[in-house]
């Protein structure tokens, strides 16, 4: 799981152009939007289109989107409970 | 009578403000340029890695030209304006984000597919509410954009507006703003096409590309 964080930290910052901050700069627990790294709507759907394009998972209810979005460390769960077997 | 109180101009890997050079990055291409003198500039404006090079180009414009210059001294918001033009609108953005379409189209380079989005960050920026309108030209038409700026001081419809041509293509790149106002400060021009004219100098080439 921390290596899965890790990535994920790098990919978010390379998939929305925050090259103001560093994978360090990111808290596992960070909330994502509003208060925390202070993301948009735009950035959301990066993410979706992220967890596509490298986990090959699609978010098939948009209202799950608050839960699995919350920090990198839901994001880090739901991949690992969704992605395909190898 | 009109003046044009400040101006900048960002082209051939260079920005200067009222004639004097701010910064200078003779080996970098447009990408590199544009982020390098935001990094020289000392600009802390973390959504300007977000924009695509126009609305980096007409964001790190803005900010020269009104570094020093306190808009609402100048007037309310709903009186400050901002009337661009260019060339190309956004079309370097639109075949990026069709590059991207091929497999993921992308979010964040689909909501810089028009011209005008340079104008709203200028405006967020700033907080500019007034009249604000971009024209595609094949040239930066002076004596129009003179004229449609003169008569938005004219009629009231703004105190103050910034001006100019904002223009991007792969690694052409030109902007050159001015801002007008009733204000005749120490250093103010007219707002005259002649003077801009020559403030402007000769066009960039860039849009002379044979393949366009």
């Amino acid at each position: 799981m921390e290596n899965l964080i890790q990535d994920l930290k790098i990919q978010i910052i390379d998939q929305l152009n925050l090259q103001d901050l560093t994978p360090q700069d990111i808290g596992d627990d960070q909330p994502l939007f509003v208060e925390g790294l202070g993301l948009d709507s735009i950035d959301a759907l990066e993410l979706i289109v992220l967890l596509q394009q490298h986990y090959d998972i699609k978010v098939a209810n948009p209202e799950d989107g608050p839960k699995i979005f919350h920090s990198v460390k839901t994001m880090a769960e739901y991949i690992t409970a969704h992605k395909k077997a190898a | 009578m009109h003046y044009l109180n400040n101006w900048c101009h960002i082209r051939h890997q260079k920005i200067t403000k009222n004639g004097q050079t701010i910064f200078e990055d003779e080996q970098a291409d447009t990408g590199t340029f544009l982020l390098n003198a935001y990094k020289q500039l000392a600009i802390d404006y973390p959504k300007f890695y977000k924009m695509d090079n126009l609305c980096k180009l007409a964001f790190l414009a803005a900010e020269t030209l009104l570094d020093g210059t306190s808009l609402p001294a100048l007037a309310p918001a709903e009186d400050l304006g901002i009337v661009l033009a260019n060339h190309y609108s956004s079309l370097d953005t639109d075949i990026h984000y069709l590059e991207t379409a091929q497999s993921f189209p992308s979010p964040s380079l689909f909501v810089y597919t028009l011209a005008n989005v340079m104008v709203g960050e200028v405006c967020i920026r700033h907080k500019l509410k007034g009249e604000n309108t971009v024209f595609i030209f094949d040239n930066y038409e002076i004596p129009f954009l003179c004229g449609y700026i003169d008569d938005l001081l004219a009629i009231n419809a703004a105190s103050a507006v910034i001006g100019g041509w904002v223009d991007v293509m792969e690694n052409h790149y030109e902007a050159f703003l001015y801002l007008a106002s009733h204000l005749n400060t120490e250093n103010s021009l007219f707002h005259d096409h002649k003077i801009i004219e020559t403030l402007y100098g000769k066009p960039d080439t860039g849009f002379e590309n044979p393949d366009h």
